[in-house]
């Protein structure tokens, strides 16, 4: 029959797709759950047995070979059209996630095992045994072959996951459709209904193609490791908090900012040690970053502060310092001290507006240098126009990442405060939801580390400990002279180093 | 703070997001309407005015006498005046059509940022451009020297990293090589081009003076580098083997943003110019470029502060006449009440293209003289727009400098980057470089267009790169450069022309950067200072 050629080209397409599905299932369980040799293997084995689930089942369909053919090439096209939406969407549900994740290749694999051998059957009558298999077979194999090439050198970098799988969703479909029609003597009376169907699936795929990008909205709320209490997109930044058994904690964009069951750690750590190496108990207070209130409150625990000015450039985060209960108890309520006044401003600009000499202390508490309007807040320019405004003998210090994951740039941070004219005692502490941190306590004359704090008290600090945080291991310790470099404005040496450093840690 | 899994797996996902993104909706178009377009200011209508300069006839009360008068408070005028004034000589006044100082090099500013109208940026000079060393450290643009002896840029003034990035096959990509559509073939051209660059930058002649020196006098007049000048930069490309497409297209765009022309309209010399001139052999290879928020406006406010000199603005010069006794009048059109006004002087300073020159010195006017027609300008329409928020966008983040690759115009400038105002609202500056063959049309066109036209010319420049620009956009304002840059075409920058426009003329000087063939501040810069010192020793004052 004269059909049988096009058929054919039918098996290419299910073939094509079929390991499309496959290979998507792959690659978002490497992403999301890591450990790519593992997931690969795995899936790979799942799929290829629950094919034979399929094969074998195809044994038990006796009628309406045709009809259910088409069926199933319908069934693929929606569950694995949707597959990767679907996956990324449950990724949130940690404990559950992999089950859904193998069920989800577990069907898709069963039904595509299905679609072979009972179009073999379809087909039996119109070609001798051996011409059957040997064409099926080819085609499907040179099915296997587009769809290895076209995943990665294609699709993925083109469309992206969501959409290469319901792209293929989608052609799964039409192909589907198209069978309606090279079947049509023998599929008998159900043909219409049949291509009802059909074009209910191409609309619903063709529906959540244009709605990908909501897919991928929903799903971000939805990536975190523990419930979202409270989520707010603000003009600068993506404000999300969770809430966990052992406490809260606050990610901007998706990134871990603290975790209330260790953050006195690395607030104690960042605020002490400016107040331990001042010379006089300061008076006048600048923080720089900080929004959430936690370094305030911290510092509002020392003698003799009359003034905290902080500049956040996110209103919304002193107003959740101030509003939002879980982080109100946390920062002491540090923002209704009247001594507390907060500016909304991008701290570059607005430290050139603040008067001469003003303070005696500052606490800077950036975000890491992770993209260029951040990067702009370690430059040596940044540090010089910050010298401006510091009283003389004035003591700063600085959260400068990880000189354990990152350890060109925490040290290409301190070579730039040193290089804008800052005498500099590097030191760090550990945060067990960040690991090891780095800070700079800096002043413009030359000073000794500190050895005495100036508040009792503390949970995490006391002098021991104070005196212990600057000295470095071997393994994070400054390395050769020509291995950093000065982070310049226009340079931004560290932006570029900082996203090699942490990409190897991922 | 760690950069999560996510972040990797929506670095995949949002690469889907573009596709549908780039589709443009009918509203567009709508709301592309709605978006305020008006001129900023249109010097041509005064021009017109005074083309016919004899009718404006000061009263007799209405004429002052003075030393020298300087016409034009464009770069070179006011470079002169600085000269003029740090020789202790300040018997002058500048004067100035517009209702601001700086000509092409005018800065401007709106309630969120400083921008520029035209030139926005310089290199960081070498230490043989002595005086404009001097000049940019006396502002602190230059911190020191180094142990070679040249200058070091300051790191507020150099151009803030991220600097340059370009549209390329829906993404922007850092730098503007448009890395995308780069291959083989265009990477072996490139090192072509680059084996070609070194060449020059290398080369002495036998005075020890390079092939390409800012300013141009100190630069090199031997055979080989004056043979540059006899061809077109196109023709020495093909010549060069040099074909790909993307360095072409970079090649065409250096001419563009440098002459406003195309290589197949510039000198040899001229194109290898812009590569060479800015070549460095250290660093990553080119000179710093330094930039403030209102482009080089930031210059042209120190050079008036160095002077501070008399400067009458909204004055247009309408005629300038040697007497037979020695001396020359100035009349001049106050462009606000219509009022005439003269100038008498023992020097005048013609610090205004040359074109200028030939319509304003009656001489001139009667009988042109033969280097006048040598001058070709282009011209430049630029446009500032007035962002509520700033422009989405794939790939590599948001630059000083934003070129879609491919594009006729030049691309944008970020108003606000170099002030580190990373958020909110922003100014983009959008130049176009009208660089048909035939200059004067395309100036008739320009000064052609509407407010209206020349927003949809901006909108669907920028369309492909930012669907979401027109909804971003609440005000768009448009300069136009009629004159804006000479054209360095082939022969002219070694020919006769421009020596000779530059002797002058029955106490009438004349001080341009279109005398150095190239229109750059340096230029400009140091015809200001050979002026003034010509005028100095005309005023019997040895400098
Ligand atoms: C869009 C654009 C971008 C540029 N970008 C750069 C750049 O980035 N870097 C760079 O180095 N160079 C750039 N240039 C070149 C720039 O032109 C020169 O750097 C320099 O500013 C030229 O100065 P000038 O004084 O020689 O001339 P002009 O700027 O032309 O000054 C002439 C002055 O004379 C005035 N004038 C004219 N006629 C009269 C009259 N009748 N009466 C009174 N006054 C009159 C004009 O209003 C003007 O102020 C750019 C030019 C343009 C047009």
């Amino acid at each position: 029959m004269d059909r049988v050629p096009l058929l054919f080209l039918n098996v290419l397409v299910v073939a094509t797709c079929g390991l499309v599905y496959e290979l998507l299932a792959g690659t978002l369980a490497s992403y999301v759950l890591g450990d790519s040799v593992t997931q690969f293997s795995l899936i790979i084995g799942l799929y290829l047995s629950a094919m034979g689930v399929g094969a074998w089942l195809s044994g038990k369909i006796e009628r309406n070979l045709a009809m259910r053919f088409l069926d199933v090439e319908l069934g693929v096209a929606i569950i694995g059209g949707l597959s990767a939406p679907i996956l990324l969407l449950s990724f949130a549900r940690l404990s559950w996630f992999p089950v859904v994740l193998y069920g989800l290749v577990f069907v898709i694999g069963t039904l595509v095992g299905l679609e072979l051998p009972i179009l073999m059957r379809i087909c039996q009558d119109r070609l001798s045994f051996k011409d059957l298999v040997s064409r099926i077979l080819t085609f499907d194999y040179l099915g296997a072959l587009v769809g290895s090439l076209l995943f990665p050198l294609v699709f993925v970098p083109k469309l992206g996951l969501l959409k290469t799988s319901v792209f293929f969703g989608l052609c799964n479909a039409a192909v589907a459709l198209w069978g309606t029609w090279l079947l049509a003597d023998v599929l008998g009376a159900g043909v219409r209904l049949l291509r009802a169907r059909a074009l209910f699936v191409i609309a619903l795929l063709g529906f959540a193609f244009t709605q990908v990008d909501l897919i991928e909205g929903l799903a971000e709320d939805d990536l975190f490791p523990d419930p979202v209490v409270l989520s707010k997109t603000t003009p600068y930044q993506r404000v999300v908090f969770t809430q966990s058994k052992r406490g809260f904690n606050l990610y901007l964009n998706g990134n871990l900012q603290f975790s209330s069951g260790d953050e006195y750690r690395y607030h104690e750590a960042l605020v002490h040690p400016a107040f331990a190496a001042a010379p006089a108990p300061p008076r006048h207070v600048l923080v720089l970053g900080g929004g959430d209130g936690l370094a305030v409150r911290e510092i509002l625990k020392q003698p003799g502060v009359e003034t905290v000015d902080l500049v956040d450039l996110d209103p919304a985060m002193p107003a959740l310092a101030r509003g939002f209960r879980p982080l109100v108890e946390l920062n002491g309520d540090a923002f209704a001290d009247p001594r507390v006044t907060a500016h909304e401003a991008d701290a570059f600009i607005w430290v050139d507006t603040a008067p001469a000499g003003r303070f005696d202390a500052a606490i800077i508490d950036f975000p890491d240098p992770n993209n260029f309007a951040l990067g702009k807040l370690y430059t040596r320019l940044f540090y010089q126009k910050l010298r401006r405004i510091l009283a003389p003998g004035a003591a700063v210090t600085i959260q400068c990442t990880s000189p354990l994951y990152a350890r060109l740039s925490y040290w290409s941070i301190i070579r730039t405060i040193e290089a804008a004219g800052f005498r500099v005692h590097p030191y760090h502490a550990t945060v067990p939801s960040f690991g090891i941190w780095g800070y700079a306590l800096a002043r413009t004359v030359p000073f000794d580390p500190p050895q005495r704090l100036t508040v009792t008290g503390l949970r995490f600090l006391n002098d021991r400990e104070l005196a212990s945080m600057f000295t470095f291991p071997a393994d994070m310790a400054a390395p050769g002279a020509d291995a950093v470099e000065i982070n310049r404005l226009d340079n931004q040496w560290l932006v570029r180093t900082y996203e090699t450093e942490w990409r190897r840690w991922q | 703070m760690a950069v999560t899994r996510r972040g990797a797996l929506f670095g995949l996902g949002s690469a889907a997001a573009a596709a549908l993104g780039a589709s443009c909706t009918r509203d567009d178009a709508a709301r592309a309407r709605d978006v305020d377009a008006a001129f900023a200011f249109s010097p041509e209508v005064v021009g017109h005015r005074i083309r016919d300069g004899a009718r404006v006839e000061p009263s007799p009360d209405a004429w002052r006498d003075l030393g020298v008068v300087i016409v034009g408070a464009g770069v070179a005028g006011l470079s002169a005046a600085r000269a003029l004034s740090a020789a202790d000589f300040h018997d002058f006044v500048v004067l100035e059509l517009e209702s601001a100082i700086g000509g092409t090099a005018r800065g401007g500013r709106t309630d969120v940022s400083p921008h520029p109208w035209g030139a926005h940026y310089t290199n960081l000079p070498r230490a043989e451009n002595v005086d404009y060393v001097a000049f940019l450290r006396a502002h602190g643009a230059v911190e020191g020297l180094d142990a070679a002896g040249e200058p070091i840029a300051a790191e507020g003034a150099i151009c803030r990293d991220p600097d340059e990035r370009s549209y390329t096959a829906g993404k922007w990509f850092e730098g503007l090589l448009p890395v995308a559509v780069m291959n083989a073939a265009a990477a072996a051209d490139l090192a072509k081009l680059e084996a070609q660059v070194a060449r020059w930058a290398a080369f002495r002649d036998a005075r020890g003076r390079r092939a390409f020196a800012l300013p141009r006098a100190l630069g090199s007049d031997a055979d080989e580098v004056r043979a540059l000048d006899t061809q077109t930069f196109a023709a020495w490309l093909d010549a060069a083997g040099i074909t790909a497409p993307p360095v072409r297209w970079l090649c065409d765009y250096a001419c563009r943003d440098d002459f406003g022309a195309r290589p197949d309209a510039v000198s040899a010399w001229a194109g290898l110019h812009y590569f060479t001139s800015r070549h460095r052999e250290t660093g990553d290879g080119s000179a710093p470029v330094l930039t403030w928020p209102e482009g080089n406006g930031r210059m042209v406010d120190w050079l008036a502060a160095d002077a501070h000199p008399e400067i009458l603005t909204g004055l247009a010069v309408a005629d300038v006449q040697p007497l037979e006794a020695g001396g020359v009048e100035v009349r001049a059109l106050d462009v606000a009440t219509g009022a005439a006004r003269g100038f008498r002087a023992k020097q005048v300073l013609l610090a205004v293209p040359q074109v200028f020159a030939g319509r304003l010195l009656r001489s001139f006017r009667d009988a042109p003289p033969a280097h006048l027609a040598e001058f070709v300008y282009g011209p430049w329409l630029v446009a500032n727009l007035e962002l509520h928020t700033r422009p989405g966008a794939r790939g590599y983040p948001l630059s000083w400098d934003n070129v879609p690759y491919g594009s006729d115009a030049l691309g944008y400038i970020c108003a606000t980057h170099q002030a580190g105002n990373d958020w909110g609202p922003t100014v983009l500056t959008w130049y176009e470089a009208l660089a048909d063959a035939d200059a004067k049309a395309a100036r008739k066109a320009l000064l052609s267009w509407d407010a209206a036209a020349c927003r949809d010319r901006v909108f669907a420049d920028l369309r492909s790169a930012h669907p979401d620009l027109v909804r971003r956009t609440t005000r768009v304002t448009f300069a136009r450069h009629g004159h804006a840059m000479v054209r360095p075409r082939p022969g002219f920058v070694f020919g006769a022309a421009r020596e000779a426009a530059a002797q002058p003329f029955r106490g009438v000087h004349f001080a341009h950067t279109d005398l150095s063939g190239l229109a750059l501040f340096e230029e400009a810069f140091w015809h200001g200072r050979r002026a003034a010192a010509e005028i100095l020793v005309a005023q019997g004052r040895t400098g």
